[in-house]
């Protein structure tokens, strides 16, 4: 009889423990949109760093594997594999590897998503949710291993071009010849 | 040979018995248990508390349904919970629990001391328990499955199931077919080679059957699941192309391996259900059952046939209409035989001088039950038919009619029927049939609705439903129903646990029944039978006692039985079984270890067989050279 | 009138028709041997006593039994392969219409191919159909397993990735019929409903016309709607969607060249009035949790014009 009950026991204790971060499921993203409207911007900073608002976002998406996989899927449906293909490059460059033009943390890649880069990355300011933003920058992370590890996405039901994400070794992320500081 | 003599001989072979195979005391006497009678309780009790789990999860979901575009459980809960609710069922309970009356019972009815294996059976489960826990722990954590019990790729797959939800489930999956394969094993190695002497394969009871057929068909289903989830495991964690279309792979591949293992499943849950009725019934009837050997041609062509329908599950993925046709011809046929049992066991009740406990009941309970969800099962079996209803609530009900009409009525009957002998306590007659009405009622008002629904197109694995389908009040009618089920199996728990402190004493044999179970004393001693019975025929307690002889020549100080041959069971040879040991319970750790690691990483499987390899030497360390033995051979004499 | 469910027992087409036969043949043999066998229990046991038959007389009756059941079971086997013999007998038929449904997480892509390249037809959820013609279902998933129902006119077909399948459909009388997803599909399954719509041929091909028309052009919609429209194609949901006539071409969800002639919105959940469109566009994940549509949060003035764009988009 003492088995079943030290299995209870064990169940209920973890029962009261916050659940796994990684395996969360968040079906009803916040709200906010990259600031809407059109303009140009003439700078990539911003006062005190990324915005408040979506810092928290940024933060929880990197090691959740429902959100890197979502980034995946909005990846193709985006069509960033357009420039990109998956990972290695083609009229914009190969995110797979260890070199970083504009940084590798994820405020950088937010940034650059947001704001676009010069000579070919448009900005996406206005045209995505933050959420989603913020799930593309935890996929396109681990596709260098920089982010979700055992959590990365496995491979995808298509033809293979590389291996999935959660085997890939971690890169250090090194800044590219000529490129600006971080 | 005066009677004082004889008495306090056999007092003192029962102290030598009770020495020679009692286990001690304490925590590590308990982690090292190796008796049947302790570890089939243990399979049932912890079969049953995953059931009031799987209970549970079902009461929220029927909350959730009993109105149109409810807010209680959002869709990714609901898609945890009937995953677990499923998988609980089908892997925790169902199966574990007919383990674990096979476990308990089949030695007893056969006259065997303990199980051929008895360190297996005790890893069998440990290795039960950990597959249980990490489902789960996995669903405390939020990582429990989502994708279904039968985890159908893609949706399963990792570019539509991230995290380990789904891994947590594959490998859950490899636990338990472990613990069912190491259970089948023991009980076809038992059944063949350790019956009383006397008790020939046409004379073993009907129940012992079930079992044989049953742990067979363990052996030749689960390999199937066990290489379908290691492949969607391998597939999710390196990255194969078992289950991509796209890289040679194949969907389907996954719908057949899985469907060749879970038809059988469904059998391996129901016929020991069969083989229940064929134990109560005799106590409650007076009759021996009608036509023996119809039952077992009927068990074992049931056990062959139920391999060859599994293609019923894949009707609406357009395989070609020729095999399509011949799965409906043997989704038929396979009615057949179960319908011959039936009616062997209406042969057996007609007019005879029933006594209505609460076991009868539940056969009774059964019969009504069951046929229902047979015949839904045959309007199932037709292309045509199950096009329409086929992934509806229509099928719901069904496998809830055949399931627990088929199983867990002949279950809760069986429990009613065999606490005494596990406890040396009667339960409450009158709770019992209170619980049998409730059941009953319950059961049919939560389940007959559904087949309606799915003829008004609702589907299964819906989290909610729009106002404007109708559904609504079927549903709330289902929901309101499922509590009054609920109650009725609470009540029968509730007599468990109040008569296992407080019940009447029961004596050796309180149903006048006529197998050898009956004959040890309730509960039983830790050698079972002081003397091992010679069987005469197929009713042993029946027939005239000074007809039955025992065995002579077994020694009492050590773990000695008798092996008998497989058709006749004439004395072939003795051995000695093992005792209580701590390496079954390492083994499973190791087990446990070994696949849990590799969920994350394929370096578990090495660390298992470094870890593993230890306590194989361990396990499997020979005892040393045994004492001389007694110069008498094996033979018999007269009670 | 918008049907929340089919009733399978309701056929509507030749398919569905033939199904329930098949149906009513075996409910009517499945009752009497339920019947049978719960009065020869009751009989049984409710009558003890009697003298009774000896072995062999009981095994004549198991026999029996035996036999009686085999007789049902192949009688059944005649009434099931006979219904589902050429089901789909409109294989040779001239004036078949062909179209393409895409199954997608959590909603039906459908795509009529016309004669040419420019008369195909792309639209969402709501499937079109001419009263009395078969129509071929050429059926693909992109994603996961999803199955194809609707009750009142067949039975259903899986969508299995890499196994493209087709069944047909007819529908004997105009009407509006309730499919449902049938193959759980991930977290949206439960609203992934799709609408047949059967009218009369001419009506159909007016549909069709419609259907091939672009939107109304800047000059065409109200000062409102225009600001919709700049709105539209400047936010979020140029992303995702397309409508015929603007610049607006992605294929990732559902078409909206035509979204205000559906009677539904997000496969089937909502009535496609103003304010459920409001509350769709504004935060879909209220009403389809998971569901691959992201809040969109807009000013109320905002909100109103995108609304007259969208409701201009007949």
């Amino acid at each position: 009889m003492k088995m079943p009950v030290a299995a209870v026991a064990l169940l209920a204790a973890s029962a009261l423990g916050s659940g796994c971060k990684h395996e969360s499921r968040d079906l009803r993203p916040t709200e906010a949109v990259s600031k809407a409207g059109g303009g140009v911007v003439l700078s990539t900073l911003f006062a005190g760093g990324v915005p408040g608002a979506i810092a928290g976002t940024l933060q929880a998406n990197q090691e959740n594997a429902y959100a890197m996989n979502e980034g995946k899927r909005l990846f193709d449906a985006y069509n960033c594999s357009g420039c990109h293909a998956h990972g290695g490059g083609g009229i914009g460059p190969a995110l797979m590897d260890a070199k970083w033009i504009y940084g590798s943390a994820p405020q950088n890649v937010y940034a650059t998503i947001v704001e676009g880069r010069p000579n070919g990355m448009p900005s996406f300011r206005g045209k995505l949710p933050d959420f989603q933003v913020a799930q593309l920058v935890a996929y396109v992370r681990s596709m260098s291993g920089l982010a979700g590890g055992l959590w990365a996405p496995g491979r995808n039901d298509s033809m293979q071009v590389k291996p999935g994400e959660n085997t890939v070794t971690m890169q250090s992320p090194v800044r590219a010849e000529g490129a600006p500081p971080p | 040979m005066n009677d004082a003599r004889n008495d306090a001989m056999n007092d003192a072979t029962n102290e030598a018995l009770a020495a020679t195979w009692s286990p001690g005391r304490g925590l590590g006497a308990w982690l090292r248990e190796v008796r049947h009678t302790e570890i089939g309780k243990r399979f049932v009790v912890t079969a049953f508390l995953f059931f009031a789990a799987g209970g549970v999860e079902a009461i929220l979901m029927r909350l959730q349904l009993s109105k149109p575009n409810n807010g209680m459980v959002g869709p990714d809960l609901y898609n945890r919970l009937f995953t677990t609710h499923g998988s609980t069922m089908m892997f925790l309970f169902a199966v574990p629990v007919m383990q674990g009356v096979g476990t308990f019972i089949v030695p007893l009815m056969i006259g065997a001391r303990n199980l051929a294996f008895p360190r297996l059976s005790a890893y069998s489960y440990y290795v039960y328990v950990v597959g249980g826990l990490l489902l789960y722990v996995g669903f405390a954590f939020r990582a429990g499955p989502d994708a279904g019990w039968f985890a159908y790729t893609p949706l399963s797959g990792p570019g539509f199931s991230p995290g380990k939800r789904m891994d947590v489930w594959a490998q859950m999956i490899t636990f338990t077919e472990l613990s069912a394969l190491a259970t089948a094993v023991n009980l076809v190695v038992t059944i063949f080679k350790h019956r009383a002497p006397g008790m020939s394969i046409t004379r073993m009871p009907l129940t012992v059957w079930a079992f044989l057929v049953v742990a067979f068909m363990i052996i030749f289903a689960m390999p199937a699941v066990v290489i379908a989830s290691s492949c969607l495991a391998l597939d999710r964690l390196v990255g194969s192309h078992f289950f991509n279309h796209a890289e040679g792979g194949d969907h389907l591949l996954w719908q057949h391996m899985f469907w060749f293992f879970a038809h059988p499943e469904v059998y391996i849950i129901f016929l020991p259900g069969l083989g229940m009725i064929s134990a109560m019934l005799p106590a409650f009837t007076r009759r021996r059952v009608v036509g023996y050997d119809v039952v077992v041609l009927a068990t074992v062509t049931t056990g062959f046939v139920a391999f060859g329908v599994w293609v019923h599950h894949m009707f609406a993925v357009g395989l070609p209409q020729l095999g399509d046709s011949y799965f409906t011809a043997s989704s038929l046929i396979i009615t057949i035989p179960t319908g011959l049992q039936i009616f062997c066991w209406l042969a057996t009740l007609w007019r005879a001088p029933l006594r209505f406990a609460t076991p009868l009941l539940f056969v009774l309970g059964f019969f009504v039950t069951f046929v229902v969800g047979g015949l839904t099962g045959v309007m199932l079996a037709s292309v045509p038919l199950d096009l329409q209803v086929h992934d509806t609530m229509f099928v719901v009900a069904h496998l809830h009619y055949v399931l627990i009409g088929g199983a867990v009525f002949p279950l809760l009957g069986a429990v009613y029927y065999w606490f005494p002998k596990a406890t040396g306590r009667l339960l409450n007659e009158r709770a019992g049939k209170v619980s049998f009405w409730l059941t009953l009622v319950g059961f049919n008002a939560t389940f007959f609705p559904l087949h309606l629904l799915g003829l008004h197109g609702m589907p299964r694995r819906m989290y909610t439903y729009l106002p404007g389908s109708g559904w609504h009040h079927l549903n709330l009618f289902a929901t309101a129903s499922a509590g009054v089920l609920a109650l009725g199996i609470l009540l029968t728990f509730i007599n468990v646990i109040v008569s296992h402190a407080r019940g009447l004493r029961a004596q050796a044999n309180p149903w006048d029944a006529e197998s050898l179970e009956w004959a040890v004393p309730s509960p039983p001693p830790p050698y079972n039978f002081a003397e091992i019975p010679i069987v005469g025929g197929r009713a042993p307690l029946w027939e005239e006692p000074s007809s039955r002889g025992v065995v002579t020549g077994l020694a009492s100080d050590r773990r000695e039985v008798l092996v008998t041959t497989l058709l006749d069971a004439a004395p072939d040879h003795r051995t000695i079984l093992a005792g209580p040991s701590i390496w079954p319970l390492f083994a499973a750790a190791v087990t446990g270890v070994g696949f849990i690691v590799s969920m994350f990483t394929p370096w578990g499987l090495p660390i298992a067989v470094a870890l593993g390899t230890p306590v194989m030497v361990g396990w499997f360390w020979p005892k040393g050279r045994p004492t001389p033995l007694h110069a008498e051979q094996p033979g018999s004499k007269a009670a | 009138m918008i049907p929340g469910s089919g009733y399978a027992l309701a056929p509507a087409g030749p398919q569905a028709a033939r199904l329930a036969q098949v149906f009513w043949g075996f409910f009517a043999v499945c009752v009497v041997v339920y019947v049978v066998v719960v009065a020869l229990l009751l009989l049984g046991v409710l009558r003890p006593g009697a003298a009774p038959l000896d072995e062999a007389g009981r095994l004549r009756l198991v026999a029996l039994g035996g036999v009686l059941t085999a007789v049902a079971l192949v009688a059944l086997l005649v009434i099931s392969i006979r219904g589902g013999h050429e089901l789909n007998p409109m294989r040779g038929a001239k004036d078949v219409l062909t179209v393409h449904v895409i199954g997608r997480q959590w909603w039906w892509e459908l795509r009529y191919p016309g004669t040419a390249p420019d008369q195909q037809v792309v639209t969402a959820n709501e499937l079109h159909i001419p009263v009395g013609r078969p129509v071929l279902l050429e059926l693909e998933s992109r994603d996961v397993i999803h199955s194809f129902w609707v009750p009142e006119l067949h039975g259903k077909r899986d969508l299995v990735p890499g196994h493209d399948s087709t069944t047909y459909l007819q529908a004997d009388r105009p009407g509006v019929f309730r499919g449902q997803c049938a193959e759980f599909c991930g977290a949206q399954h439960a609203q992934m409903g799709i609408l047949v719509i059967a009218e009369p041929e001419s009506d159909f091909q007016a549909w069709l016309a419609a259907e091939r028309r672009p939107a109304p052009p800047v000059s065409g919609l109200t000062p409102d709607a225009q600001r919709g429209r700049e709105l539209f194609l400047r936010g979020t949901c140029v992303m995702c969607h397309r409508v015929a006539g603007t610049p607006a071409g992605a294929t990732m969800g559902p078409d909206l060249t035509h979204l205000a002639s559906r009677r539904t919105l997000a496969a089937g959940s909502l009535p496609n009035v103003h304010e459920h469109l409001r509350r769709w566009v504004t935060d879909a994940q209220t009403v389809k949790p998971g569901s691959h549509m992201p809040p969109t949060p807009l000013g109320t003035e905002d909100q109103h014009s995108l609304l007259a764009f969208l409701e201009a988009l007949r």
